[in-house]
């Protein structure tokens, strides 16, 4: 089942394309929404809650646009990353103005109910004002969860959480997730998406580079060529033992050394120690040129031009 | 207009503009006002003193009432919108027209207390007709209202409504209101002298428009404001980064 669908979505400022030509079908479950810093992950989340309106394409939420329909908010909480807050309210308040605005039946019970799934009850009686970073994080998400939405959409919700604090809001997702809801949340830490979610939207320069089950996206990502800057007592004899090997597929001198190209990681790193000990090398410097997220990334999509 | 007026945004409203000391900021111009007169009195005991018109006029009239609603008119929504709280208050079924409405009255009303009242008890306290001093009272009552629908609508179509509103005050009213007759027809100010004219003529209250003329005006210009600033409202977007 279907609740959230992009077709052909797209989204420009002036001459600024921030979302481009995005198709994407979003159901009950938590998905990540997955991509580096300026990627276009807000923009999507802005245009899914209905703050922006696509500049091409369609984008609906229960079968209905959500641009100019408040009554989207029925059945969508919406967790925003800036972090600006009615800061004079205590976190009760807060919580308890949100259910009244939504006009809930019993506004004490959704109120009390929202505070203690987010773990806020000890802290609910204190200003917004006084709360850490988690803290404001944790009781936007009980207010976007006080009237039992059945979709909720979270734009980067671990940012400024500790450890613990994250754990739990991982927990409270997947436990939401599995209770049928949908949960769309951004992200760009792999890791954190990875523990949360079995379905991933990867989004590069505003594009889809990848679309699906994790696993299987992740498998994409770690059989990808890794690039590395080898330094050594003899760089050319390291060379042309690399080149014999089955894992290296590209060795090239340049100015501090030697740039290996390998299409397997994992047997690279674990053999490039013992290859050095067995020709006599010392081997002194040995750092992975493209392991930022924004390089795995690219290669996700282009890949997909391929 | 039950349906336009939300108790939860107002009482957020309330909170949020008189807070943290604000309260005490906006009552400090009315506080000069009536020490103003007071001194005035207590330095002039003879009768017939000419300083009650300029005080209550240009001062209470001309620049506490407008300064006073820009200040609440434009914050009211326009502070909710620059830090972003206001996404909170709009993720959730309320109507836009609601929250427009609902933030001009807490705006009109506030202004009616920091502005309008302070304006009449200056009237009562100077050596001044009890009627003068309850028609720009009234007429205070009728700029609270008119200004705070008028800077309500500035905070929603730009994010520079203070300076915005200051030019319009300052430059459109003050300087070439009194200099170019046509400009009284787009004066606030204007209306509300009309009013309180009506009530107690007064040539020195210099008003260039009749009652029915700055009453009708009065609310094209109130209702016109809150259309326009709803329907902005309803097209309100967050710019995401571009890529």
């Amino acid at each position: 089942m279907t609740v959230i669908e992009l077709a052909n979505a797209s989204r420009w400022y002036g001459n600024v394309v921030a979302v481009n030509d995005i198709t994407m079908s979003v159901g009950p479950g938590v998905t990540g929404l997955l991509g580096p810093n300026g990627a276009g992950k807000s923009t999507i989340m802005h245009m899914i809650a209905g703050f922006l309106a696509p500049s091409k394409g369609t984008l609906t939420v229960n079968g209905a646009p959500s641009w100019g329909n408040p009554d989207v908010y029925k059945s969508l909480g919406l967790v925003p990353e800036r972090d600006s807050v009615y800061a004079f309210l205590t976190g009760e308040q807060f919580v308890r103005a949100t259910a009244r605005l939504h006009k809930l039946p019993d506004v004490d019970a959704a109120t009390r109910r929202a505070i203690e799934m987010t773990d806020m009850a000890e802290a609910a009686g204190r200003r917004i004002s006084t709360y850490s970073k988690g803290m404001r994080q944790r009781i936007k998400v009980a207010a976007a969860l006080v009237h039992d939405p059945e979709i909720l959409l979270l734009d980067e919700p671990f940012n400024g959480m500790d450890p613990r604090q994250r754990i739990h809001m991982m927990e409270l997702l997947a436990k939401l997730g599995t209770e049928g809801r949908t949960i769309l949340f951004s992200s760009h830490i792999l890791e954190e998406v990875e523990r949360v979610s079995g379905t991933i939207q990867v989004m590069v320069a505003g594009r889809l580079a990848a679309s699906g089950d994790f696993r299987a996206i992740r498998r994409l990502m770690t059989s990808r060529p890794h690039v590395f800057n080898v330094r050594s007592s003899d760089d050319r004899r390291l060379a042309a033992a690399l080149v014999g090997r089955p894992y290296t597929s590209a060795v090239e001198f340049t100015a501090k050394g030697l740039q290996v190209r390998t299409s397997d990681f994992g047997a690279f790193c674990a053999q490039i120690a013992v290859l050095t000990r067995d020709h006599g090398i010392a081997l002194r410097e040995l750092l992975p040129t493209d392991e930022s997220l924004e390089s795995v990334f690219g290669y996700l999509i282009s890949n997909q031009a391929n | 207009m039950s349906s336009l007026f939300n108790p939860v945004v107002a009482a957020i409203t309330v909170r949020a503009t008189l807070g943290r000391r604000r309260a005490f900021l906006l009552a400090i111009p009315a506080v000069i006002l009536i020490a103003l007169t007071l001194i005035l009195r207590a330095s002039h005991p003879a009768g017939g003193a000419q300083w009650p018109d300029p005080v209550l006029g240009d001062m209470g009239f001309s620049v506490l009432l407008p300064l006073t609603a820009l200040i609440i008119g434009t914050g009211v929504l326009g502070a909710e919108i620059d830090d972003g709280s206001a996404i909170h208050l709009l993720a959730t079924p309320i109507r836009r027209s609601t929250v427009v409405v609902t933030k001009f009255a807490v705006a009109a009303l506030l202004t009616m207390v920091f502005a309008a009242i302070p304006e009449l008890l200056a009237g009562l306290l100077a050596p001044a007709s009890r009627k003068l001093a309850i028609a720009l009272f009234v007429g205070a009552l009728v700029g609270s209202v008119i200004y705070s629908a008028v800077f309500v609508m500035a905070s929603v179509l730009t994010t520079r409504a203070i300076a915005v509103g200051l030019l319009y005050v300052l430059v459109w009213e003050a300087l070439l209101g009194n200099l170019v007759g046509g400009v009284r027809i787009l004066s606030v100010a204007h209306y509300s002298l009309g009013v309180a004219n009506a009530i107690y003529p007064d040539q020195n209250l210099r008003a260039g428009l009749s009652l029915t003329t700055s009453l009708v005006l009065g609310v094209i210009v109130t209702v016109g404001g809150l259309i326009l600033a709803t329907r902005r409202l309803s097209a309100f977007a967050i710019k995401g980064e571009p890529a």
